[in-house]
């Protein structure tokens, strides 16, 4: 049984191609996953492949190859609906990426169903591409975008997020796990809540899908948006998962070939789900890198890499602590691994800077979200942000980067 | 000194470290002697944007028909940075910086701070430091 298994990073580690090179003469320490993964051999493989042997459109030739293409691709979204416990698989519907998924969603949802004066509501520590797109959206229809408050510990504030539900938004839309301060968001309750008023509510899961087992049908969210690069898989394919019920009221986003049914110069018939919203040629090579990684992911089961990864982040905070020099960005309970600090006093581009060449690689700035940023009132944090392959040694070789840098620094 | 003579002296500084950190170690010295901005020139105007560290950035023509450049930021090896610049900038006629061009900072290897997404905003600086040029080129031609 897999979750009995004992996970650990070095089981996976030499997978990992990109992982063996050395940046400034020294070993690349690559800590910042919650911006982009690095990929497994398995999955470098599963592109080149098709390009080589399968590659060619899919859904409208008759002949062998594009069978056999089509079959690929739709395997693909079988497997995911199944993975993700989705009750069809045509609710599966295939994007660039999460940013594409909301853009989807915020427009086609939005222009069906919000108005003028309407609701909508997000929380203050949403990614910009969970912020921006309905802003624009309540800017366009004279709609109302409320803010759920962050407390100082970096959580979602519930009382806060009650009493804006009175306020019967039309949509919820959240992270569920997020980008700077690694909070896992309680989106369970905070769904069950929002159906008692039937609001449907939309979960950003692009930095959970790579951490956290999911099972859609028992979180029971209305959509569920994620990016594949996040999750080991290659960049330019991510996921729209919406109920059935939501996706076939909603009019297409974008229009072209594979998503008509019947076209007339004076009309269009559009085809159905998932095709609807499915619109030109689609990544397939990437779609199929896609399955291969989450099947890598899972092959090992997710829960014993959270495990793993959840004593890595208290080893590292831990350490962290022991310095007597950082001060962190949110303390969340319910925390994956993303750790966002500030080294004493100094800039985050600054030691971010020298971090860097020492051979460890982490983000520093404001992570694309920039309002939760000024909530803590910071310049930005650095981000240490860690996946499946990282080790205990590379949290000492953090450790050691950032003493090195403070002492640069003082 | 010339343009040309400051950089190359800029260039013969950092050769003689081979380690990066050491390199960056100079740059963090070199932030400290930067001729600071005047408190009432640290406001927003002066503030270049495309840095993720804030970096303020104040011209003036002094009647010797050159261009004089103080500044601050928030992040020390930005400091280091900007006063290259300065050292390298300050002092001359707006007609000299608007031809100099920028190669010492590839030689000194910082050409990474070039990219023009790069968060220091190197480029944001160097175009500030023109744009007044220009402005003081144009204002003593009228
Ligand atoms: C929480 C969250 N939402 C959205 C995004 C945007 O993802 P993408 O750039 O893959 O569309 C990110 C990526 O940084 C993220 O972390």
């Amino acid at each position: 049984m897999p979750a009995q298994t004992v996970f650990k990073a070095e089981m996976v580690r030499a997978d990992f191609p990109a992982l063996q090179q050395q940046v400034f003469n020294r070993p690349l320490v690559y800590l910042d996953n919650a911006a982009t993964t690095q990929k497994p051999q398995v999955v470098i493989d599963r592109v080149r492949d098709w390009y080589e042997h399968e590659n060619c459109n899919i859904h409208r030739g008759v002949h062998h190859l594009s069978q056999l293409a089509t079959e690929a691709f739709e395997g693909a979204r079988q497997y995911i609906a199944g993975l993700l416990n989705a009750k069809h698989s045509h609710e599966i519907i295939f994007t660039r990426g999460t940013t594409e998924s909301i853009n989807l969603v915020a427009s086609s949802f939005g222009n069906k169903f919000i108005n003028q004066g309407d609701h909508v509501l997000i929380s203050g520590m949403e990614h910009h591409s969970n912020l921006v797109p309905w802003q624009q959206l309540c800017l366009s229809k004279g709609a109302i975008l409320d803010i759920i408050d962050i407390t100082s510990e970096g959580e979602i504030d519930l009382n806060h997020y009650e009493q804006l539900l009175a306020e019967n938004p039309k949509i919820v839309a959240i992270t569920h796990l997020s980008n700077v301060l690694g909070t896992i968001n309680p989106v369970e309750e905070m769904i069950r809540m929002a159906h008692i008023r039937d609001i449907p509510v939309l979960l950003d899961a692009a930095q959970s899908v790579a951490h956290l087992r999911i099972d859609l049908q028992k979180l029971d969210c209305d959509f569920f948006v994620f990016s594949g690069h996040k999750a080991y898989a290659p960049m330019g394919v991510g996921v729209l998962y919406g109920k059935e019920e939501w996706l076939n009221k909603m009019p297409p986003y974008q229009f072209g070939g594979e998503m008509v049914d019947n076209v007339h110069f004076e009309q269009t018939v559009f085809n159905e789900l998932p095709f609807r919203f499915e619109a030109g040629t689609p990544n397939v090579g990437a779609v199929l890198g896609l399955e291969s990684a989450l099947r890598y992911l899972h092959s090992f089961g997710i829960e014993n890499i959270l495990h793993y990864e959840d004593q890595l982040l208290h080893y590292a905070i831990k350490r962290m602590e022991s310095t007597g020099k950082i001060r962190f960005i949110g303390r969340p309970k319910n925390h994956a691994a993303v750790i966002s600090f500030l080294v004493g006093d100094t800039h985050p581009y600054d030691a971010g800077t020298i971090m860097d060449k020492l051979g460890v690689a982490v983000r520093t700035g404001h992570h694309c979200a920039q309002p939760l940023i000024d909530l803590f009132n910071v310049p930005g944090t650095i981000r240490a942000s860690f996946g499946m392959y990282n080790t205990y040694e590379e949290v000492d070789i953090l450790i050691g980067a950032i003493e090195r840098a403070d002492a640069m620094l003082a | 000194m010339t343009i040309q003579e400051t950089e190359q002296k800029i260039v013969d500084e950092f050769s003689a470290f081979d380690d990066w950190l050491d390199k960056y170690n100079l740059l963090i010295e070199m932030g400290k002697d930067l001729p600071l901005i005047d408190a009432r020139y640290k406001t927003n105007n002066h503030l270049i944007s495309g840095c993720q560290s804030r970096v303020w950035l104040h011209a003036e023509l002094a009647d010797d028909g050159k261009v004089y450049f103080t500044a601050d930021s928030d992040a020390v090896i930005t400091k280091g940075i900007v006063n290259l610049l300065i050292r390298v900038f300050s002092g001359r006629t707006p007609d000299e910086v608007l031809t100099a061009d920028m190669a010492f900072i590839d030689k000194i290897g910082l050409r990474e701070h070039l990219s023009p997404t790069r968060s220091n905003g190197l480029i944001s600086m160097v175009k500030q430091i023109k744009l007044y040029a220009q402005v003081y080129k144009l204002k003593m031609n009228n």
